[in-house]
């Protein structure tokens, strides 16, 4: 068969390898025995896992876990690093707000001091025309009562002579001859009360 | 015999020498097996090494896989061993990496896989309970024998409870190294064995082919659950690793 065949080719230079190690005595290429359980392999297997794999702890232990653990430590720090600055950047960015919100406050408070004032100011202003103008007003209204008393005193006065004049002229007309003139100012005096 | 040993399950795991050494009558050859140590030590450290060349604070793909294997390991430690533990980091990690690739390494056809040999697990279990008892004795003195002792045991079952703690104890190079080697093992066979199948009824003409079908599929499947062994075998040796250096650390329950 033709795998047979390609087999038997195979196995021809393992042969012709394990009779020219014959002298060596290699055990491996014994029948018969489980090759994992074959003691007379454990010696260089032992040998060479010592040597291979101490190598490997060493390469391990002195260049790659410093490596790694470099490269792992940095990044740790970076991330640590970006997280500090964005939290101060983020402090920073709080302080102006606040800031920012007080002179806005302040600004508001010396606003309204300022219209208050203002406000204040016109009040005043307007209060003291107010009072200057009454008491412009109250004087011409005082004046003006003044006048009036004395127009009213004179023309009191006038009407006093008037009736005079009349009773005299009643009491010519009805009695004939002139009547006391200082008798007729007492009569006209005391009707006008 | 040819035909046999075409679809024998078990050739994958033979040991050749590629390069013979022997040392005070010992055979230390440079053996197939030894080159695959090679190869993964050198695939995993080429791979930790160039993903991380640049050292970029926004990590590639490739420095992302290196960096997850590096903080996966480093907080399964943290978790089972506390701050403490984090001195073995570079035991466990080296660990798991060597494991994780070598498993992987292992799923590609006419690789050899190391870890499918007890004794390379086994050296790594004693490895590990090596430092656990060496640590141990040298952190807390005889403290550490505190381990076999737990808390509130009445004095009657005493005798038992530390009995099984020892037997518990004395097991763990064990049950670790077997774990994993056996894992591989009946991995790799099972997927040997759906293979070998597909190649032979493909030798039986069109039914054999058309009937190969469903073994390859088969062995489809099996590769996958493979990757996912291999992956598991390598964490679950790197979690009990950490799990052991805590008693350690902490011999009081």
């Amino acid at each position: 068969m033709f795998v047979t065949s390609a087999y038997a080719e195979d196995t021809a230079p393992a042969a012709a390898e394990g009779e020219t190690h014959a002298g060596t005595a290699v055990p491996a290429e014994e029948h018969g025995t489980f090759p994992p359980f074959n003691p007379a392999t454990f010696p260089s297997q032992i040998l060479w896992l010592v040597i291979t794999f101490g190598l490997f702890y060493l390469f391990l232990k002195r260049v790659v876990m410093p490596r790694l653990g470099a490269i792992i430590d940095v990044r740790n720090d970076r991330i640590t690093q970006d997280l500090d600055q964005a939290a101060r950047l983020k402090g920073e960015a709080d302080a102006a707000v606040a800031a920012y919100e007080q002179e806005l406050a302040e600004a508001k408070a010396n606003a309204n001091k300022i219209g208050q004032q203002a406000s204040d100011a016109a009040k005043a202003d307007a209060e003291g025309t107010r009072k200057k103008l009454e008491a412009e007003l109250e004087k011409k209204l005082g004046e003006a009562e003044a006048s009036i008393a004395s127009i009213k005193a004179k023309a009191m006065k006038e009407v006093g002579t008037i009736a005079e004049d009349t009773t005299s002229a009643i009491v010519e007309a009805l009695v004939g001859g002139k009547a006391d003139k200082s008798e007729v100012a007492a009569a006209v005096k005391s009707a006008s009360r | 015999m040819a035909a046999a040993d075409k679809v024998d399950p078990i050739h994958q795991f033979q040991i050749h020498p590629l390069i013979p050494i022997h040392i005070g009558g010992y055979d230390v050859s440079f053996t197939n097996s030894a080159l695959f140590m090679v190869v993964t030590i050198v695939l995993a450290s080429g791979f930790l090494y160039m993903s991380t060349a640049s050292r970029a604070l926004i990590p590639g793909r490739l420095q992302s896989i290196s960096e997850m294997a590096y903080e996966f390991v480093g907080n399964m430690l943290r978790d089972a061993a506390g701050k403490q533990g984090m001195q073995f980091f570079p035991l466990v990690f080296s660990l798991f990496m060597f494991v994780l690739v070598a498993n992987l390494i292992g799923l590609f056809p006419y690789f050899f896989t190391v870890t499918s040999h007890i004794i390379v697990t086994f050296t790594l279990a004693i490895l590990v309970i090596g430092t656990v008892v060496v640590y141990g004795f040298a952190k807390h003195g005889l403290g550490f024998l505190k381990l076999f002792v737990p808390h509130g045991v009445p004095g009657l079952l005493l005798p038992l409870v530390v009995a099984i703690e020892v037997i518990s104890f004395v097991s763990r190079p064990v049950s670790l190294s077997v774990r994993l080697f056996a894992n591989m093992l009946a991995g790799h066979i099972t997927l040997k064995v759906f293979s070998g199948f597909v190649v032979s009824l493909s030798a039986l003409g069109a039914v054999g082919i058309a009937g190969s079908v469903l073994p390859l599929a088969m062995a489809v499947a099996l590769t996958a659950l493979e990757l996912l062994v291999a992956f598991l075998q390598a964490y679950v040796f790197a979690v009990l690793t950490c799990m052991y250096l805590n008693d350690a650390l902490h011999p009081g329950h």
